[in-house]
């Protein structure tokens, strides 16, 4: 069956079968392999992209089911020679080790942000916990994204 | 001082984070390659039993299946060697790579099915028809210990090792104590769990007759060498490379049946294969670990003081010995009395054969479920014999005069695994400890009963064992634009290698952290290298390039003395230049590199580990109602004779913890009875999340620096880590101390907790 749909602001359009699923295809088709696909069964949260402004598991999603829809991975949330506020403040709180789950956890915190610049503490904790860290023990995860959210006050929403 | 001191002991931002923030890094499964096809695992769905028949025709019958491969393709199955105490008697019960006629536990390899996509290869691993005679299953270490079922007939037992750790004389010991108590505790089979699975991706250059294989990790040398072996290929002509690895923590990396599958699958279709593991298989498939029960007994002065330590361990291994297998149930009996002075030591540990997936290492091995039967103990021996459980410890602890210190020596073992405490003050970081978390003030609260919960606090302390020899290798080579390529036989598993191997490259070398690139773990960059286990990575191989990047600078100076017609010691050499002292004339390490100066070197430590040390205090409340138990607040204070860059260090001790804290209450591997694993996805195998711990404290010294490497450091990926499971227990013990409750057994789940919670409960 064939897609189409706009992946970091770009449109594509891909043949795909009916039973793949959205990470698959943009790991594998698409060649966007930011996206990480940890358990397949929508529990890890690694492979969390962002579906018309919501963080979606990509593993639980069809790729199909993105017809006519924006898709933001991990590979667009930065340009190419700066890292954003929220990436910035991963790297001071060193929020990522082996940078596996990280995909995930940035996107997941992009799309909380950016809807909820004002996100508590006890809430970014709510919302990372379906996102699982091995490394961190997550401390320095919610201390980065706590930061990040002056940056997003900032940004005027359409 | 090294150099400037510039980079090592600064919180250096990462290296690594600007490719995985990006989602730039490059992790197996990411990679490809043209003609390449995918691999997917029939693996046994019994946990014991013969294999009748395996017809594999429909499978290769559908469009896009290209072969299957058993162990009649095969031919000669090879087995999987151990890499770490292999033991006479131990090669009896080695895995082989693929299941011939036997199957010994649900996940075993029975049949590679190789298609075009991941997705038909699975679809092809469907149409197998499989047929097992099912026998009945060893399902427990104490089934095991009947030995009325056997897994290896021809070895007529299913117990693998015993350990036994001795010092002074502990029978006399307990014989003539003023007291002793005896207990018995267990701790569950729980699991590493990095958030990716494995990988493997093999090429086979036919016409070269070389096999390269990605995915590698952890110790890439040795699997070179075994999987060279095993494919009768000279070590030239077979490359283990390794990409970004997503978490180790001890368990991804060793040799694994898929380690010979996947090249021996790429070698027969003269196609690359790659295969990855999805997390159902993971849960079967990688080794699993920590499943131990002991039976021990504490004898003590009525002072307070130990005199001794005996009893009987006992370790379900799973189904073979796999490549680490003996480390856990080796430290168990050798580490028991942990940071202790126990003069008598009589333990025990045996390894016990069982129907279940296969176990070894997991951060900490065996050290986790020692310090947890060891710390219950002694907490136990304090409230006996009415002294204060911080004050018993502390009388305890070996002391700074007693440095070094010898363990108990272990049987079988040798002198190869005789250890001693190397230096530092146990009793100055239990202080700290207990200052910093304010014992005197919070234990007020020991069982107090407020707004429907009861507090408990505990204090635990700690000793790991670390930077396991018996070298590691580097070379330096001086770059055409003046920079410095740092080759190193560690491996990164994510911990940061490349960050820190470049602070002690700079530093050593005086030059920008940005002039130092940081190549490891792939076996094209050195002929040998020992790769990331037991915390060793910038003990063994930061002392390697700081010995490299000395001979490179006498190299250096020794090139410029020559350019400028002068001797040696008229050369200052200073950020990135080398300067004649009489006239000032330099020159730029750049105008010094046609010179194409380079440096081989390793670093041996005489099989010397170091010794982190430290302890650890918190607070829990406990809910009688629900059972369930939240931490307050936690801190561990450990000294780790110098820090390198603080930033990654106290990532390694939060990590760690929080992985303690998921095997203290919530992780837990289930097996019925007929040897079938009822945890098998992460909505049933639960580890910590965000919500689960937010407040863990750590805080690091660097008082007494290790006297076995120039650099003074200690190992310390896996220290804090090491109390969690006895500090658990026991702070729910406090909270729960007026019922009475004997927290023996982990995990501290809430149904546990919950009966321990209430006299009217019947209990656990």
């Amino acid at each position: 069956m064939q897609v189409r749909f706009q992946l970091n602001g770009k449109p594509v359009a891909i043949d795909v079968e009916p039973r793949m699923h959205l990470a698959d295809c943009l790991r594998d088709e698409l060649r966007q392999t930011g996206t990480h696909l940890g358990c397949e069964h929508g529990v890890c949260g690694a492979c969390t992209v962002i579906v018309d402004g919501a963080a979606v598991r990509s593993c639980l999603m069809l790729a199909v089911q993105v017809e006519g829809s924006r898709v933001v991975t991990v590979e667009g949330l930065s340009t190419d020679d700066a890292l954003t506020p929220l990436q910035t403040a991963f790297r001071k709180h060193h929020a990522l080790q082996c940078g596996f789950c990280t995909p995930g956890m940035l996107t997941t915190a992009h799309a909380l942000l950016t809807e909820e610049p004002d996100a508590d503490a006890a809430r970014v904790r709510s919302v990372l916990s379906g996102t699982l860290c091995r490394c961190t023990g997550y401390i320095p995860i919610v201390e980065a994204v706590l930061e990040a959210r002056a940056a997003y006050r900032k940004t005027d929403k359409p | 001082m090294i150099g400037t001191n510039r980079y090592i002991g600064s919180p250096v931002e990462r290296i690594e984070d600007f490719r995985f923030l990006r989602g730039r890094g490059e992790f197996v499964g990411d990679l490809r390659r043209e003609g390449m096809l995918h691999a997917a695992i029939l693996r046994s769905p019994i946990a014991h039993g013969r294999i009748r028949n395996l017809d594999a025709a429909a499978a290769r019958a559908i469009p896009g299946v290209r072969t299957v491969i058993t162990a009649a393709e095969i031919d000669v199955v090879p087995k999987i060697p151990l890499r770490l105490l292999p033991l006479p008697g131990t090669e009896r019960f080695l895995q082989p790579v693929i299941a011939a006629d036997r199957v010994r536990y649900v996940g075993e390899p029975i049949a590679v099915v190789l298609a075009d996509s991941a997705a038909l290869a699975e679809d092809g691993v469907g149409a197998i028809a499989l047929d097992i005679e099912e026998l009945r299953p060893v399902s427990d270490r104490r089934a095991s210990g009947k030995n009325e079922i056997l897994l290896f007939e021809e070895a007529g037992t299913n117990r693998a090792m015993t350990f036994t750790a001795l010092s002074g004389d502990a029978d006399t010991a307990f014989r003539e104590a003023e007291y002793t108590r005896r207990e018995r505790f267990s701790v569950q089979r729980h699991t590493a769990l990095p958030m990716e699975s494995r990988g493997v991706l093999a090429e086979w250059d036919a016409v070269q007759g070389r096999m390269t294989v990605l995915g590698a990790a952890k110790v890439p040398f040795f699997n070179r060498d075994t999987l060279a072996a095993m494919l009768g290929l000279a070590l030239t002509n077979v490359e283990l490379i390794e990409n970004d690895v997503g978490g180790g923590f001890g368990a991804r990396g060793e040799f694994y049946p898929e380690d010979f599958l996947i090249p021996f699958a790429a070698r027969h279709v003269s196609r690359p294969v790659r295969w990855i593991e999805d997390r159902r298989e993971h849960l079967t498939a990688m080794n699993h670990a920590r499943e131990a029960d002991c039976e021990v007994e504490i004898a003590c002065r009525r002072d307070g003081t130990i005199i001794g330590l005996r009893g009987e361990i006992f370790v379900d291994l799973g189904a073979y010995i796999r490549t680490n297998g003996l480390i856990q149930p080796r430290t168990l009996a050798q580490f028991f009395s942990g940071p202790y002075r126990v003069p008598n030591v009589h333990i025990t540990s045996t390894a016990l054969l069982t129907n279940k997936t296969p176990s070894g290492t997991y951060r900490a091995p065996g050290r986790y479920e020692a310090s947890f039967f060891c710390e219950r103990l002694i907490e136990l021996a304090a409230g006996d014999l009415g002294i204060d459980n911080a004050e018993m410890r502390l009388r305890n602890l070996i002391g700074a005069a007693e440095m070094p210190y010898k363990l108990p020596r272990l049987e079988p073992g040798g002198p190869a695994v005789d250890t001693e405490c190397d230096s530092g003050d146990y009793g100055e970081a239990l202080e700290r400890c207990l200052a910093e978390f304010g014992w005197e003030e919070k234990r007020a609260l020991q069982g107090r009963l407020i707004d429907g919960r009861y507090h408990g606090l505990a204090v635990a302390c700690f000793i790991e064992g670390a930077g396991a020899g018996p070298k590691e290798t580097a070379r330096l080579e001086l770059e055409s634009d003046g920079s410095v390529a740092v080759y190193v036989g560690s491996a990164a598993v994510g911990q940061g290698l490349e960050t820190v191997m470049s602070q002690i490259a700079a530093d050593t070398l005086d030059i920008q952290l940005d002039q130092v690139r940081v190549l490891h773990g792939s076996t094209p960059y050195l002929n040998e290298g020992y790769g990331a286990f037991a915390s060793r990575s910038t003990v063994l191989g930061g002392s390697a390039v700081f010995e490299a990047a000395k001979l490179l600078l006498e190299q250096i100076r020794a090139a410029a003395a020559a350019r400028f017609g002068g001797s040696t010691e008229e050369i200052e050499l200073v950020d990135g230049r080398a300067r004649n002292i009489s006239d000032g004339r330099s020159l730029s390490f750049a105008e010094l590199a046609s010179e194409r100066l380079k440096v081989d070197t390793a670093f041996a430590n005489n099989n010397k580990l170091t010794y982190t040390y430290g302890s650890a205090a918190a607070h829990v409340a406990v809910d009688p109602g629900t059972g369930h138990v939240e931490l307050l607040d936690f801190l561990v204070v450990e000294d780790v004779g110098r820090i390198v860059n603080p930033l990654t260090l106290h990532g390694q001790a939060i990590g760690g913890v929080v992985q303690g804290l998921g095997g203290a209450f919530m992780e837990n591997l289930v097996y019925d009875a007929a040897g079938q694993l009822l945890t098998g996805t992460l909505a049933d195998y639960l580890i910590p999340t965000a919500t689960d711990f937010p407040t863990i404290r750590a805080i690091a010294l660097e008082n007494h620096p290790s006297p076995s490497n120039p650099l003074g450091v200690k190992g310390a990926g896996e220290g804090p880590i090491i109390p969690v499971g006895g500090l658990m227990a026991n702070a729910v013990a406090s909270a729960l101390a007026s019922f009475g409750a004997m927290p023996n057994q982990l995990p501290l789940s809430p149904a546990r907790v919950w009966l321990m919670g209430s006299v009217n409960k019947s209990s656990d």
